[in-house]
């Protein structure tokens, strides 16, 4: 197909954008000390950090898929009043600083908080600065992704199907388990990448909530900051294995699940 | 088994009350116009919608009844629905969807399985049941929705457009076909056209919604012959008749023999239209192949055209103008030469 030409009004600052994405992350490459690599990447410290975040990560995308996919039903499918309010609110978190995040989360679930002195003086349950804190954090900051991704799938998806399934007997639960889901099933893939990815790259959030100890709740981009205060190196080379890490996962997750539903 | 049913609808400016009544065996065809409520009012047989008013009963069940507040939901109706466009699955394959049914209906999986595999057999798809819906034609696809209706023997068989979205060729084959299933279904069923050949064709009985209101309900050939409204006369005007084709002409079974413009073989219908046939009071001159001799049997004026039936070798009915009709001087028992042109008349395959 033959397309106009792109104007220039367009053209120039569209690679002017271009540029400046790119950039950053050529800089990256360039300024790897590729000689060191091996030796800092066997680090101690290294390893500990990618695995935790790699691990609190999907924790976070799995505790938001089973909670944001049914939210995105409710916002998606119920005629109940006030769904406007509902969905500004579980969207607030897209724009809040994540540093307030995790404040506010911290006067929830804290050792005063008001759900965290009931925890604590009723199962010595201690939420601030674990491991648990970290998945909280980040599944606080990433479900909101997910929820909209998923709401969009569902106004998307053909309601005639449901109307279907129910004329063949099925209750609306029955509907939506083996109706619904398996429709925007691609929407849900997306929501889960695009939230894994934003619980990967938490820092607000989880520094203020979580803390910042190696081993528990010291996730990658903790560990990049902290390291490019002592060791710019350290960091370069951290920094490098995020990017691996998020782009190796979309190119696959592209092959495997978005390559058809990908538009939807 | 039957169908009996009081439904009252408000959406927005349309007001649909109409009754219904179906009984065993039985199709009944509701015509109309787009927007005439005719989907609304399937809607509200199948579960889908509550109505505002009425009640709906089947086989002495009731399913709806809005004053003493009965609404059964539609997963447990006992229906089968065909929608326009089909509404396979995309996500089963063909034996799946067919299986749905059964399966949300309490059968094991092998039992849903196996009587999905009958149905789609019976349906003339053997074979295809492990295809996804996409990779099926339009044909086959309403062929396994009908499937997917029927496979569990439903009280009541709703048909919602099931033609409409099919080619004009593949139409008069799933039209053909879907003639012997109904003959062959015990229920009730209740077809939802804007196309009168479907509600001809198919319908025992027929029952013409305008603006939500039935103008006017009967047999098909009862309404063709009688049209009530300028409506009803421009939809339903349609002379079917049963014969056998051999090339170029086709022999009725009530004995004359039509010529047509497009070759046909075996067992069809031939359609006239009713603004097609001209009337002369003598055999016009230049010998038009298609010219016979009939009785005028009854006449109905709707607008500024007087609707004529026509008796004899070859039963049709005609549209001509108030003038003309006074002019050929018709009244019933008279004798007229009805005229048309092989290529007015369309032929369908039965």
């Amino acid at each position: 197909m033959r397309r106009a030409r792109t104007p220039a009004p367009l053209l120039v600052p569209a690679a002017l954008a271009v540029v400046f994405l790119v950039l950053p992350l050529v800089a990256l490459l360039v300024r790897t000390p590729w000689s060191q690599l091996g030796t800092l990447l066997v680090a101690p410290g290294v390893g500990q950090a990618l695995r935790l975040s790699l691990v609190s990560a999907t924790l976070a995308t799995a505790v938001s898929v089973v909670l944001g996919v049914p939210l995105a039903w409710v916002l998606a499918r119920s005629r109940a009043r006030g769904r406007a309010v509902l969905r500004a609110l579980v969207t607030v978190p897209l724009v809040l600083p994540p540093v307030v995040g995790g404040v506010a989360l911290f006067l929830v679930l804290g050792r005063q908080g008001i759900v965290g002195r009931w925890l604590d003086e009723a199962f010595g349950l201690t939420i601030p600065f674990t491991t648990a804190a970290v998945v909280i954090a980040e599944t606080f900051v990433a479900m909101p992704f997910l929820v909209i991704s998923v709401e969009g799938a569902l106004r998307a998806a053909d309601v005639r199907y449901e109307d279907a399934a129910a004329t063949l007997g099925a209750d609306r639960w029955t509907t939506f388990r083996r109706v619904t889901l398996p429709l925007v099933a691609p929407g849900v893939a997306a929501g889960a990448v695009l939230c894994w990815a934003r619980a990967l790259g938490e820092f607000g959030a989880t520094i203020t909530f979580a803390g910042n100890f190696p081993g528990t709740t010291q996730t990658m981009p903790l560990a990049v900051y902290l390291a490019l205060q002592r060791d710019p190196q350290a960091a370069i080379v951290l920094s490098l294995v995020l990017l691996v890490v998020s782009v190796a996962t979309l190119l696959l997750l592209r092959d495997r699940w978005l390559g058809r539903g990908a538009a939807a | 088994m039957s169908l009996s049913a009081h439904v009252v609808v408000r959406r927005g400016p349309l007001t649909v009350d109409v009754e219904l009544g179906v009984a065993d065996g039985e199709v009944l065809a509701v015509l109309g116009p787009n927007g005439a409520g005719k989907s609304t009012l399937l809607r509200v047989l199948a579960g889908l919608l509550a109505p505002d008013g009425g009640r709906v009963a089947v086989d002495g069940t009731t399913w709806d009844d809005v004053a003493a507040r009965v609404h059964l939901p539609a997963h447990r109706r006992p229906l089968g629905m065909v929608f326009q466009d089909s509404l396979l699955f995309p996500h089963l394959s063909v034996l799946d969807n067919v299986a749905f049914g059964p399966r949300t209906r309490g059968a094991s999986r092998t039992a849903a399985r196996t009587a999905a595999a009958a149905w789609i057999e019976r349906v003339g798809l053997d074979g295809l049941g492990d295809r996804r819906p996409g990779q099926l034609s339009g044909g086959q696809a309403q062929r396994a929705a009908l499937a997917r209706a029927l496979v569990g023997d439903p009280a009541l068989l709703l048909l919602d457009e099931p033609l409409s979205a099919l080619d004009a060729r593949t139409r008069l084959a799933v039209r053909a076909e879907l003639r012997r299933h109904l003959a062959d279904y015990a229920g009730s069923t209740v077809l939802v056209t804007h196309d009168p050949v479907d509600a001809m064709a198919l319908a025992d009985r027929v029952v013409v919604v305008e603006d939500g209101r039935v103008v006017q309900a009967g047999t098909p050939s009862d309404v063709a012959r009688h049209p009530r409204t300028d409506y009803v006369a421009r939809l339903v005007g349609l002379s079917l008749l049963p014969g056998t084709a051999d090339a170029l002409s086709v022999r009725l079974d009530g004995g004359g023999v039509v010529a047509v413009a497009e070759p046909a073989q075996g067992p069809v219908l031939v359609a006239v239209r009713p603004e097609s046939v001209a009337l002369y009071p003598a055999r016009p001159e230049g010998s038009p192949r298609n010219a016979w001799l009939l009785t005028v049997a009854g006449a109905t004026p709707h607008g500024a055209t007087v609707r004529c039936e026509l008796d004899g070798e070859v039963p049709l009915l005609a549209d001509v103008t108030a003038t003309a009709f006074a002019e050929l001087g018709l009244a019933p028992g008279s004798a007229v030469w009805a005229v048309v042109k092989a290529s007015e008349v369309t032929v369908y395959a039965r």
